[in-house]
């Protein structure tokens, strides 16, 4: 710890002087970087509509209340499609995941190529949103459910196989030795070995990568891939802000009923 | 001792993980039945599905090569404007993490100023950027501000909540040096509690930096500023080649985004 010496004893600080530079230099940088974007985004920004902002939004919450409770009735089928987009999309990630996590994991792959290649596909699905995958499945399959459940199903691919590989490469090896010390095949090393170790992190991963999927698969709509999006941008087309303020409330309802029971059986599991 | 025990098992099976039987089959019950009904009630029109395949294997010939030559110069701008609005919106999320992380923190604020600090948090979770997007866009107008605004909420809700939990799980005989020396609370704060969160908060805010980005990348689909706008465009006109360009450039950008912010938290930390 560096203190200097005063005339009245030596005095403590946090840093030596040089850090405390490097510290200050880092925040400049810092600063200029904001400065610098905040300057291309305000070009590029109507100051007007952003000052006349709150009075829109007085004008907007007064519309929204009360929420058109009547409305309702014709919601439950938008979140019955929510919720399977979410979960077939889930299931179909899942079940592509595990074997390309599997091909994916330095200690279980069979070739440095095949990994290669499997960690390609695990970042290219992740790095695309869902609602991207959205946009271009509803060319291919059509606009509705289908298109929905598959970007679900895409992009969750990667998010699931990078957790997946990355839990078998940090098993435990000796349980997979003593498997094979017993004459097991490769088959069953990885049945008696592997899976046993990775079963708990498989099955955390789905219900975590559920609940996300819960959040994603309720904006789908807005590109027409199904879900309760399609009402909620057709309610904003039309501004019908009471069905919106409805929409709203229900989405609220069902990402906090998916976030607490992703939470309870996650706390069942690990 | 009798016969049967004198014999070893000869056959040896997996225990099941769930040991009850009536639960676990009424568990298989369950699921086949849920999907089921889900895949029943999908109303997927085929005789439209069988017409997109060919459509499908079009868009994808047509990815490659993909167009490069930007000819309205709109790509890189809206790129651009994607990054920037990424960088802005983490730093001005941050900024505003910081008291509401505070505030969140159990062992910190008192009761009054934790329920109202939990309740920012817990909104600004819920809801996908991309609604908080069609609503700033409908109170700030179209362009990149809006688009701020929405990935700065969100930015609170990842931050802050994450910022909470370190405070709340960090060692408290450090807390209780400094605060035995005479600090004030600023200095309690700033001596006793950010040295221990600091490390793992610059992780994550390169972490969410990179969220940031594919996010700044589709808010231009609902008019939040950024790349998105073109992208829907570009699909809309079947311009697939031009949307190529779009989908590898941003998948180019959050790999280079992943590295560096993957290498930045392993120095840090």
């Amino acid at each position: 710890m560096p203190t200097i010496k005063t005339t009245e004893g030596p005095l403590w600080r946090k840093r030596t002087p040089l850090k405390q530079w490097l510290v200050w230099a880092g925040w400049l940088i810092g600063l200029c970087i904001t400065v610098y974007a905040w300057q291309l985004i305000s070009e590029k920004t109507i100051w007007m509509f952003v000052f006349d902002a709150p009075s829109q939004m007085a004008d907007i919450g007064t519309r929204m209340a009360p929420p058109d409770w009547s409305y309702m009735s014709k919601l439950w089928r938008p979140v019955w499609d929510t919720l399977n987009i979410a979960t077939i999309g889930t299931a179909i990630a899942m079940v592509m995941a595990v074997p390309i996590a599997f091909l994916a994991a330095h200690n279980t792959t069979p070739h440095k190529s095949v990994r290669a290649a499997m960690l390609f596909i695990i970042v290219a699905s992740r790095s695309v949103n869902s609602l991207i995958w959205a946009l271009l499945l509803v060319v291919i399959v059509g606009p509705g459910v289908l298109a929905g459940t598959i970007a679900i199903g895409i992009r969750s691919i990667g998010g699931c196989a990078k957790l997946i590989y990355e839990s078998i490469e940090e098993i435990d090896q000796k349980q997979v030795e003593a498997i094979k010390a017993t004459g097991g095949s490769g088959a069953q090393q990885m049945i008696y070995g592997i899976v046993p170790q990775i079963l708990p992190t498989i099955a955390g991963v789905g219900v975590f990568r559920w609940d996300i999927n819960v959040r994603g698969s309720t904006i789908l709509g807005i590109v027409g891939a199904g879900g309760i999006g399609i009402q909620l941008s057709a309610s904003i087309n039309v501004l019908a802000w009471t069905q919106v303020s409805t929409i709203l409330i229900v989405i609220l309802g069902t990402v906090f009923v998916s976030e607490y029971i992703s939470a309870k059986v996650r706390g069942a599991i690990i | 001792m009798t016969e049967a025990s004198s014999h070893y098992a000869e056959t040896w099976k997996k225990p099941h993980f769930i040991k009850s039987s009536l639960l676990r089959y009424s568990i298989y019950f369950g699921t086949v039945t849920y999907f089921f009904l889900a895949i029943y009630t999908m109303e997927v029109n085929w005789t439209r599905v069988a017409e997109g395949i060919p459509r499908g294997a079009d868009m994808i010939s047509k990815f490659f090569p993909p167009d490069l030559s930007d000819s309205r110069g709109v790509i890189l701008d809206g790129i651009l404007e994607s990054i920037w609005m990424a960088v802005i919106s983490t730093i001005g999320g941050i900024l505003l993490s910081v008291p509401i992380g505070l505030g969140a923190a159990r062992n910190l604020a008192p009761t009054w100023i934790y329920l109202f600090c939990r309740g920012i948090i817990a909104v600004s979770r819920t809801f996908p950027a991309v609604i908080l997007a069609i609503f700033s866009v409908k109170f700030f107008g179209f362009g990149p501000f809006a688009g701020f605004v929405a990935l700065s909420i969100e930015t609170i809700g990842f931050f802050a909540k994450l910022l909470a939990e370190d405070i709340e799980n960090m060692s408290k005989s450090q807390a209780e040096a400094v605060k035995a020396t005479g600090a004030s609370w600023l200095q309690w704060i700033n001596y006793a509690i950010q040295p221990q969160v600091l490390p793992r908060m610059i992780g994550l805010s390169m972490y969410r930096l990179d969220i940031n980005f594919r996010e700044s990348a589709v808010v231009g689909i609902v008019g939040a500023g950024g790349i998105g706008a073109h992208l829907l465009t570009s699909v809309q006109r079947y311009e697939y080649a031009t949307t190529a360009t779009v989908l590898f450039s941003i998948i180019a950008i959050v790999i280079m985004l992943e590295y560096t912010s993957g290498y930045l938290r392993k120095w840090v930390q």
